[in-house]
């Protein structure tokens, strides 16, 4: 067996990768359920090997705006929470999308509104496709469903943050958070030189040189013609990242007569209720958005011409089926189905919940 | 091969490390695994249980409607876990904590004294390995070779001194569990 697979907490695992992606920084506060990222970077003190900084902040909104300024010198940074602390850093979440920068935030999403619960939810999915903090501005959201792809996600979040100069979320939830699973870790990346680091990002404040003009990191801009013209260069990006960064999983669709859509921790669920329809002879599909911003679109619109119904099976009151009403436009019966407050939906619920809104109705 | 199991009882009685170490047996016996918490404000007294998965396949739903194996350890975690337990299935229990008969007869129920047998060790950390003992005599799903190997990997050294202890207590479960 090969030295690298480990059985890990997903929290753990995003700890790892980011030590092993040649992270520089991270900067976080405590909140249940994802404080093993923070406990276990600061078990590894990566410090002592890689340089990486671990920060513990004095607050949610000291860590956000630690990471704008991290990730304004071009360094790989990043912050981790759970959903009220997200709404914190909602601030600086909006600065980082104006002012064109890289960075990774993770959302290990527990039961709201307010203080809620600590139990997996994923009723944060609104506040991270659909804005969040103030003006138009997106996130790239990345939804793992094992703790392979918690590993896996850390890499693939700051690989796309750097290549279109955006904030990347991960979007997980308290079970993906908590169990353990068995994950491969991604191979060790240096972290970059300085020098690295001036050649890949020009844009970055990394000190003046004579040669050139000062790089100004803002996302202040009192000249409302200068300012349309910031948000275009932003939607020309947003809609290049929606042509190129679509991605999603199917589960048994080919014959597919009706399809659950989920995402993170409720797709491994559907997948147990696909198993089970199967059993009972009805042949039902899985479509996992891994993506949630960019939506798998188009890859929903084609199946609204294949399949009798939609269900959407989500950790809170219906939020993601509004974006696959939009991709079926009326075409078929599109329902949501879900629990709330914490609460854990079982795969016999699911299936009922199928028969009854969507195959019986 | 999969097998779906719960582990429940109070906390403090090494639910979850006794779960992680199953988890760790089926990692070093090749199985895919998953190991899903009930996490929150759980302390000593209060339940906690976890769920473990063992199989050949990847593996779906960490949460499941019922379970091919409970193991309850206190009188609450029998109440909540004894009609979730598939049937034809396998129920074990702690004879110390429980105090009502298991009523149902399309499974089949085991019982490990794993309290008493702590105690007559003078070990009673020894209890969760007691009762991995007995589900490993009932069920063998995972070798002792590589559950050994399993606590290896999630002790820290220093406390691999207790291995052996630990073996003879899985070892000291697989004599007493008895059929109900």
């Amino acid at each position: 067996m090969s030295e690298e697979i480990k059985l890990l907490k997903g929290n753990e695992a995003i700890a790892h990768a980011a030590i092993r992606s040649g992270a520089d920084g991270y900067f976080g506060y405590p909140i249940t359920p994802q404080s093993e990222i923070l406990e276990t970077l600061m078990a590894e003190m990566p410090w002592e090997t890689t340089g990486m900084v671990v920060l513990q902040a004095e607050s949610e909104v000291a860590a956000i705006n630690m990471v704008y300024g991290g990730a304004a010198t071009g360094k790989r940074v990043m912050t981790s929470s759970s959903s009220p602390g997200i709404s914190l850093k909602l601030e600086g979440i909006s600065y980082l999308a104006g002012a064109d920068l890289p960075c990774l935030i993770v959302n290990i999403m527990r039961g709201g509104p307010g203080l809620g619960t600590i139990q997996p939810s994923q009723a944060d999915y609104f506040q991270t496709v659909k804005g969040g903090g103030h003006g138009d501005y997106r996130l790239i959201t990345l939804a793992p469903s094992s703790v392979q792809e918690m590993a896996d996600f850390v890499t693939l979040g700051f690989d796309l943050a750097f290549k279109y100069a955006n904030p990347v979320m991960i979007l997980a939830d308290g079970i993906v958070g908590q169990m353990m699973e068995k994950v491969t870790l991604p191979p060790f990346q240096k972290r970059r030189t300085e020098e690295e680091l001036r050649k890949e990002n020009p844009w970055a404040a990394q000190g003046k040189p004579a040669d050139r003009k000062p790089n100004v990191i803002t996302s202040l801009e009192l000249d409302p013609a200068v300012m349309e013209e910031n948000n275009n260069r932003f939607q020309a990006k947003y809609k290049k990242i929606e042509e190129n960064e679509v991605r999603y999983e199917e589960f048994m669709c080919d014959d597919a007569e009706y399809l659950l859509v989920a995402f993170g921790s409720s797709a491994r669920i559907c997948q147990k209720v696909v198993e089970l329809a199967r059993e009972e002879g009805i042949k039902l599909g899985l479509l996992r958005p891994i993506t949630l911003w960019p939506f798998p679109t188009q890859a929903i619109a084609a199946y609204a011409n294949k399949v009798k119904g939609m269900l959407s099976v989500e950790l809170n009151a219906g939020q993601m089926v509004e974006d696959i009403r939009l991709a079926v436009n009326g075409k078929i019966k599109v329902e949501h189905y879900g629990r709330l407050g914490g609460i854990i939906f079982t795969p016999d619920e699911i299936l009922d919940a199928l028969k009854e809104k969507i195959i019986n109705a | 091969m999969k097998e779906e199991i719960i582990i429940a009882g109070f906390g403090g009685q090494g639910v979850l490390s006794m779960g992680k170490i199953l988890a760790y047996s089926g990692l070093m016996e090749g199985k895919e695994v998953t190991w899903m918490p009930s996490y929150g404000p759980e302390q000593r007294g209060g339940t906690a249980n976890v769920t473990v998965i063992l199989s050949d396949a990847p593996i779906s739903s960490p949460i499941l409607n019922q379970y091919d194996i409970a193991i309850v350890l206190n009188q609450p975690s029998l109440e909540k876990f004894v009609n979730k337990v598939k049937p034809g299935g396998i129920l074990i229990y702690d004879g110390y904590g429980i105090h009502t008969p298991v009523t149902r007869t399309d499974i089949q129920v085991y019982r490990v004294d794993a309290m008493d047998a702590a105690t007559e060790m003078k070990n009673e950390k020894a209890f969760n390995m007691i009762v991995l003992g007995g589900l490993l005599k009932v069920v063998p799903m995972v070798k002792l070779e590589n559950v050994l190997l399993g606590l290896k990997k999630s002790l820290p050294e220093r406390h691999h001194k207790l291995i052996p202890m630990n073996e003879a207590a899985i070892k000291k479960g697989m004599e007493i569990i008895q059929k109900v």
